[in-house]
């Protein structure tokens, strides 16, 4: 779509929807957020720049194709369960890691590469979606 | 909800009428969606209501004291637009086709 207007502003607010999105990914271990709704922002962030820019610049803005995002969510997922097979317990059980960095904690987990995986089939299928639908 | 326990303050009776006011106008711009003569007019009366669906959320996060909640309104307030964008492009590729 030609509006000056929405192109314009589209640049800032995608950046601040990226933000958030990833906010969201880190955050929903405990509290609201997660893989899935933090990909369906990021989605949405996509979603606007094709509107704006056209199908072909989001596609570039992009640089991997979305397939590709399924196919590497699906097997961020399937690693995290393996992790849990591989330490001797059941398939998909959460194992944390907590390093110090400074006087602060850092959490790593299998739970937070499982919830990195679903964040990028949802990026990918949405953005699948919406990409043919705007090149049509 | 803290709002309706315990003795009246400025800011549950703030709330409340906050509360009904917000509904009032969800209700009134829904009829818009409903009755809007023309398609625009409709498009126009959902943005609103999506706005709304904001301060819902965010009047909501002041009477639980949710602080939480309001990360859904910003990322709502943010997104809300996007349908208002798609349906412009959608009546524009409208008048394209009709011509």
């Amino acid at each position: 779509m030609k509006s000056l207007i929405l192109r314009t502003t589209t640049r800032p607010i995608i950046v601040v929807l990226l933000l958030i999105s990833i906010f969201l990914l880190l955050r929903g271990h405990d509290l609201p957020g997660g893989g899935f709704i933090g990909g369906l922002v990021a989605a949405a962030a996509a979603a606007l720049y094709a509107i704006a820019f056209g199908a072909d610049a989001a596609a570039r803005l992009l640089r991997v194709r979305p397939e590709l995002l399924v196919g590497w969510g699906m097997a961020a997922t399937v690693v995290a369960g393996l992790l849990g097979m591989l330490a001797g317990r059941e398939f998909l059980t959460g194992l944390w890691w907590v390093i110090a960095v400074g006087d602060q904690e850092l959490k790593l987990s299998t739970p937070l590469l499982f919830d990195v995986g679903v964040y990028l089939v949802v990026v990918g299928v949405i953005l699948r979606f919406v990409l043919s639908l705007e090149e049509r | 909800m803290i709002l309706f326990e315990g003795p009246w303050t400025f800011l549950s009776v703030a709330t409340l009428v906050t509360m009904v006011a917000v509904a009032v106008s969800i209700l009134v711009a829904s009829l818009r969606v409903m009755r809007g003569p023309s398609l625009p007019d409709r498009v126009v009366a959902l943005d609103l209501v999506g706005l709304l669906a904001v301060s819902v959320i965010s009047v909501v996060a002041i009477a639980t004291q949710q602080p939480v909640l309001l990360d859904a309104a910003i990322a709502l307030a943010l997104i809300a637009f996007l349908s208002t964008v798609a349906f412009a492009r959608f009546i524009e590729w409208q008048g394209e086709n009709a011509e």
